[in-house]
């Protein structure tokens, strides 16, 4: 079969008119996650196929489409996604964040700082940030509809009392434009600070759960947090090995059986970049 | 007659749309910014953005609400050629279309549920200019301040207040489009 055998952007019209409609409606309502009927696509749940209905209901001929997974773009999650939408969309695809203009994502914010008329488009396997703490979508829905967040504030004190500090590292609640409490997808909470007053439309898809959300550019996004333990971005203590970033997220990588490890940019566009203006890391060869 | 209703669809309808959509979602993303769209040629009175609006967003799914002179023959033949969409009251729409003063009172539309607000109206409002100019908006989607010319202002204020719930809007004139969600404030 050929891929012109296909819809541009494989879905059919009438579903991407769906998603199109669902997209809005997040958009109307920021942080509320919109029920849509997700489409079986041809890749395992939990690969990103709430992402990649979103990515084929934005996606024109026009754009240039990037994914990155955990920030790298070299991932077979990351490949196997570029390489459907240039297959099925015909749409060119790059590695760099500059030059992208939609950006599918798996649990990273690129480090780069996104501009006006890019998209980012996040996969997200659990929408729902009350979900651990209360198992019934009823109850969960009517929670948001009554604003009662104080469960939510109880897991981060219970944090606090078992650790000492807020130990929630991933998929950190925020609330939007002080309404709804929202699950920003596994990013680590490194990357919250960069959800707020983003230049970029942030769009948001869950294909098991049904579910998509949005924030429209400059859009409030508060992390949860205390007075007396205030949010804080953290981030392993070390430069990058490769590029000596000091203000990226990191991945720690085992090189040997000895303890040997290194620290790396988990951004590798940014990481090569960042090498290819001369910046050197202690573990660079 | 017969033309009229089978012609001034997309051209290439996958790629229309997406582009089409494209402009749409910058709108409401953006609220108070002018889009321009082009690619649908209804008849009139719908005007050529409202029509690819239209296109973009409706099917057999969406109910259609068409207020005022937009309820005509022409405008009724070539939407139920295009997208298929069923007519119905504003009670039970999810897009409706006409002038400003055809569609009041807002009330008589459904503004959502506190636990699915998403099953709200979206209001495709024809009106004979758009400009930058006019009531103030403040809002996500807006670094500072944006200024659209809007029909009305306590309408939109009431709207707002009734966050999350509400109507949502989208502007049309000639080919020009712009939106105005419930979650932007008019100053």
């Amino acid at each position: 079969m050929t891929d012109q055998a296909y819809n541009f952007a494989y879905l059919d019209e009438q579903t991407k008119r769906m998603i199109r409609r669902a997209i809005l409606k997040g958009l109307a309502i920021p942080g509320y996650q919109v029920p849509f009927a997700s489409r079986e696509m041809p890749m395992p749940y939990g690969w990103g196929t709430g992402g990649v209905q979103v990515s084929a209901a934005v996606l024109t001929p026009e754009d240039r489409f990037k994914v990155i997974d955990q920030g790298a773009d070299d991932t077979t999650n990351a490949v196997s996604i570029r390489n459907f939408f240039r297959r099925t969309a015909g749409v060119e695809v790059t590695t760099e964040t500059t030059a992208a203009s939609v950006i599918q994502t798996r649990h990273r914010i690129p480090e780069t700082t996104l501009k006006e008329g890019q998209i980012l488009v996040y996969q997200v396997p659990i929408p729902e940030p009350l979900r651990f703490l209360e198992p019934r979508e009823t109850e969960t829905r009517k929670m948001h509809s009554l604003e009662e967040y104080g469960l939510m504030h109880v897991k981060l004190y219970e944090d606090i009392s078992r650790h000492g500090h807020i130990a929630t590292a991933y998929a950190y609640p925020v609330k939007i434009e002080g309404r709804y409490v929202m699950d920003p997808s596994p990013i680590p909470k490194f990357d919250n600070p960069k959800l707020t007053d983003c230049p970029a439309i942030q769009l948001f898809g869950a294909g098991r759960e049904q579910r998509i959300y949005a924030l429209p550019p400059y859009t409030t996004v508060v992390s949860l947090d205390f007075e007396d333990h205030p949010f804080e971005a953290s981030r392993a203590d070390h430069p990058c090995g490769l590029c000596g970033a000091t203000d990226s997220y990191l991945d720690e990588v085992i090189t040997d059986d000895a303890g040997g490890r290194m620290f790396v940019c988990s951004d590798t566009d940014y990481c090569e970049a960042r090498q290819a203006q001369g910046h050197r890391g202690k573990d660079a060869a | 007659m017969q033309s009229a209703t089978l012609d001034g669809g997309f051209a290439d309808p996958a790629i229309e749309a997406a582009t089409a959509f494209r402009a749409v979602m910058e709108a409401m993303a953006r609220p108070g910014r002018i889009e321009t769209l082009a690619g649908a040629t209804p008849p009139a009175p719908l005007s050529p953005v409202a029509g690819a609006v239209v296109l973009t967003l409706c099917d057999t799914d969406t109910p259609l609400f068409l207020a005022g002179e937009m309820n005509c023959p022409a405008v009724r033949d070539w939407l139920a050629f295009h997208t298929g969409a069923p007519l119905t009251g504003a009670s039970d729409c999810t897009f409706a279309i006409g002038h400003w003063d055809d569609l009041l009172p807002l009330s008589q539309f459904p503004c959502g549920t506190a636990e699915y607000p998403d099953r709200s109206a979206t209001l495709i409002v024809e009106l004979p200019e758009l400009s930058a100019q006019g009531a103030t908006l403040r809002g996500p989607g807006i670094q500072d301040t944006a200024t659209l010319s809007l029909p009305d202002g306590d309408a939109f204020r009431q709207n707002a207040a009734c966050f999350p719930l509400g109507l949502d809007f989208m502007f049309t004139s000639g080919q020009a489009l712009a939106a105005l969600p419930r979650s932007t404030e008019v100053l």
